[in-house]
């Protein structure tokens, strides 16, 4: 192979910036992709992976920094200028119309036609032709989508990408949904697009992952280029610490709290895909956090916990009694859940405060089977006063609130339910400092006054300040709780790294 | 920890935002009061000038009220996001069983009880099927369409039902009289039909605004998964609200045969998209969460009033149902227009 000083580079992103309203998503993002070679960008959630990918495929116009492809300005303006110029995205949540057949997919937006009448043959050719390159060449292209594993519906998306002339691929988190069997395939094809003289940028957390297909790294953090180089020269705890490397002020005020008796007890607990035979504790007053990748289970945990989704096996019990199955049950024995997706689930955007505030326990203020709209209103005055949500008044519509305020109404919902252990899913997400603050002492606050939490995050500093207990998920797995306390930053990050199922 | 951003603060003030929010209920009653104003002054120009005479206005009334019943129960379905396509066959069922039961002799009561029943099963076999098998309430309710015109067809023997004058109680025939007006001091009489129409709607306002139930309409129809993940049970409440629903369609059966002595099934076909048309003339969102009592009844009004307007001007039929088409759409752009203002 040729190294990379001998060859000008395929793609450079320089000095890249993006700002989105007061957060600053991409500051300064200097990266470069070689034709024939995998770098691997790494970073934590929230660092500007994915914006950065955004903006290369043309979804994002960047504020400042340039772009060049092949040694000339690249400035894509739409996602199909960006698809014209041989840029491809494998994303995720795969991008194909299940109804349609193989063929028709990969041809979607790039059909030729002679007076608007389809003109398969010529094109029939190359698509048989990549789907031979990435071996298989024995899939017919009339089968529909649909009926494919996901692992092969990966393999039509590559093709596409193929057969529409990419030069440079990017992968995000490509292996998260697939069986080990199709990661070995996916990687030999990865080697096989290499040879190929392609350029591939691979989005993963998984360091084992990165260092089997990969030949560099550039680390994001803070959507700044904090680190890159050739993996065969750093250690994983090098590039662990280049991910963390912050220093954490005083951003978390600590309230002294005492822990109690066990209140929850899961034992067992298994959901359609996940979690997998969780079994966990909670005692009064404690918080315990839960950490993950992305796609490690904890969300499905807390949905399943709380009866959203459905329970396969195994149980849920507070204070020694079992909780059934549905939010209902769960609510009324004293469970509260705060949705990581605040738009999607949390909030009924359309509805009031009040009408969100109160919908769990609305019965409160129902009698002789009508609701005494007065007392309901100065009970919702008295949250808004106390978790200082600013609006016009109890009235107004949650979409024309702040995403802290919005926040701080769904966090009022599961106290005025009167709820005893909290599940907050990502209660932090996408609020200002100030906010999070003031999330961080009431958690604190409530385990003082005997309620207990489990703090679901993706952010390990939080986590590790506020909690008293942390346990780490990997692939829908508890993995390890210890204390806080006896946690370090690379401790986690190891743990939650794991890929394989150690012969358990 | 300076977390008082300006930008937090609401921009309108409170009394401004006050102003529009009932600009904004009231805006169909707008449009009724200038489409009836728009007529009366075209009817005085061009017409015969009876189309403002309190005798006519009446019998818009009386036209008007089944409509409205109806439309109520179908702003109930469109608010929890749901459409109801059976709603006129399942309606002229509800006349059909009706005037069998007479015919054969059944006390009134247990007729005009076994017509609203009628409904309500009707209703609940939508929700069911709705809520149990998860299919999409238009392509549920596209079936049970043709499955309740068939059931009554067989009913009818393919035909339509007549019942003798004298098994007919006064009450029903008078339920929706458009005979002139006796006047009662100053006031003219009107018949017990509008009135009960006007109950009905006094009585659908009170449980969507004061009771828990309609809340949970509400939550329902604004975001399904936050209703779920508040403990509503999603479910029974689309099963209350669609049988609720038919036992308006049913009330609404009561109240054309009642006008017309007789059940015609077939009579039913296209009814339903009158009532929806209703409410979202009346401001109701098809995508759920929004609708209110007063814009479906000013809804059924206004197409009320267009329809007999444009007789007493003398235009064709054929007008009517254009102007009635501009109206639907003329309402849903506004609406729009006015929202994506406000985003």
């Amino acid at each position: 192979m040729v190294s990379n000083q001998e060859r000008s580079p395929l793609l450079v992103m320089d000095r890249i910036a993006k700002r989105f309203g007061a957060t600053l998503a991409l500051r300064e993002v200097t990266m470069e992709a070689f034709g024939g070679e995998t770098v691997a960008l790494i970073g934590e959630n929230g660092a500007g992976k994915s914006t950065l990918m955004k903006v290369l495929a043309g979804a994002h116009a960047p504020d400042s920094g340039s772009l060049q492809l092949h040694g000339r300005p690249f400035q894509p303006s739409r996602p199909v200028d960006a698809r014209r110029a041989g840029v491809a995205m494998i994303y995720q949540e795969l991008n194909l119309a299940r109804d349609l057949t193989i063929e028709d997919n990969i041809l979607l937006g790039c059909e030729r036609s002679r007076w608007g009448i389809l003109r398969r043959r010529e094109q029939r050719e190359k698509i048989r032709g990549a789907l031979a390159l990435l071996g298989y060449s024995d899939l017919n292209p009339q089968r529909r989508v649909g009926s494919l594993s996901i692992g092969v519906q990966q393999v039509v998306e590559i093709a596409r990408a193929l057969v529409s002339d990419a030069r440079l691929m990017i992968f995000d988190e490509p292996t998260s949904s697939l069986s080990r069997h199709d990661v070995r395939r996916l990687f030999s094809i990865i080697h096989q697009l290499q040879t190929q003289g392609i350029a591939i940028i691979y989005i993963s957390h998984f360091l084992e992952e990165i260092r089997e297909i990969a030949s560099r790294y550039v680390v994001l953090r803070d959507g700044q280029t904090a680190g890159t180089g050739s993996l065969a020269g750093a250690t994983d705890a090098q590039i662990v610490s280049l991910m963390i490397g912050r220093s954490v002020d005083n951003l978390f005020p600590s309230v002294h709290h005492t822990i109690g008796e066990t209140v929850l007890k899961v034992s067992q607990l298994d959901g359609e895909k996940m979690p997998k035979k969780l079994s966990v504790e909670l005692r009064r007053g404690e918080i315990l956090g839960l950490f993950g990748l992305i796609g490690a289970g904890r969300t499905e945990t807390l949905r399943c916990l709380f009866g959203l989704d459905r329970v396969v096996q195994g149980s849920v019990a507070l204070n020694n009694r079992l909780v059934g199955p549905s939010p209902k049950e769960s609510i009324r024995a004293g469970l509260g859940l705060v949705s990581e997706d605040r738009k999607g689930e949390g909030l009924a955007q359309k509805l009031s405060i009040a009408d969100n505030l109160t919908l769990p326990s609305i019965k409160r203020y129902s009698l002789g089977g009508l609701l005494r709209l007065r007392n309901r209103r100065i009970e919702v005055d008295k949250w808004m006063t106390r978790l200082s949500i600013k609006a016009r008044d109890c009235e107004q519509a949650i979409g024309q609130l702040s995403g802290g305020n919005q926040q701080k109404v769904a966090i009022a919902r599961v106290l005025h339910q009167d709820a005893e252990v909290l599940l907050l899913d990502e209660p932090t997400r996408g609020i200002d400092v100030g906010t999070k603050a003031e999330i961080y002492r009431w958690m604190g606050e409530l385990a003082r006054d005997g309620k207990s939490i489990i703090f679901v995050s993706s952010y390990l500093p939080e986590l590790l300040a506020v909690c008293d207990t942390i346990g780490v998920m990997s692939r829908g797995k508890l993995r390890e709780v210890r204390r806080a306390s006896d946690w370090t930053e690379s401790d986690v990050l190891s743990v939650a790294i794991v890929s394989e199922d150690n012969g358990d | 920890m300076n977390s008082s951003s300006l930008d937090d603060i609401p921009k309108t003030s409170g009394f401004l935002s006050s102003v529009r929010i009932w600009l904004e209920r009231l805006g169909p009653l707008l449009a009724l009061v200038l489409v009836t104003a728009g007529f009366a002054i075209a009817d005085q120009v061009w017409g015969q000038g009876r189309f403002i005479e309190i005798r006519n206005l009446r019998v818009v009334l009386v036209f008007t009220a089944p409509v409205a019943v109806a439309a109520l129960g179908m702003t109930l379905i469109i608010m929890t996001g749901g459409i109801d396509l059976s709603a006129g066959t399942a309606s002229m069922l509800c006349a059909t069983v009706l005037a069998c039961t007479l015919n054969s002799d059944f006390p009134v009561s247990l007729a005009v009880l076994a017509a609203v029943g009628t409904g309500a099963f009707c209703g609940s076999l939508n929700g069911l099927f709705i809520g149990v098998l998860g299919i999409p309430p238009f392509i549920v309710t596209l079936g049970s369409m043709t499955i309740y015109l068939g059931i009554a067809k067989h009913l009818a023997n393919s035909s339509t039902v007549f019942v003798d004058r004298q098994r007919i109680p006064e009450w029903m025939s008078t339920f929706t009289s458009t005979s002139p007006p006796h006047w009662i001091g100053w006031f003219p009489s009107i018949p017990n039909g509008v009135w009960f129409a006007l109950l009905i709607s006094v009585l659908v306002a009170i449980v969507l605004s004061l009771t828990v139930f309609g809340r949970h309409v509400l939550a329902v129809g604004s975001n399904e998964a936050t209703a779920r993940l508040c403990g509503v049970n999603v479910f029974r409440t689309k099963l209350v609200v669609y049988a609720l629903a038919g036992m308006l369609f049913g009330i609404a059966g009561l109240y054309s045969f009642s006008l017309l002595r007789m059940a015609n099934p077939g009579e039913g076909i296209g009814k339903e998209l009158k009532f929806i048309a209703a409410v979202v003339i009346g401001g109701g969102s098809l995508s759920g969460g929004r609708g209110s009592v007063l814009g479906t009844l000013a809804g059924a009004t206004i197409m009320g009033v267009i329809s007999s307007g444009c007789d007493q001007l003398g235009v064709a039929n054929a007008t009517q149902d254009i102007m009635i088409g501009v109206i639907i759409i003329a309402a849903v752009s506004i609406d729009r227009f006015r929202s994506r203002k406000q985003d």
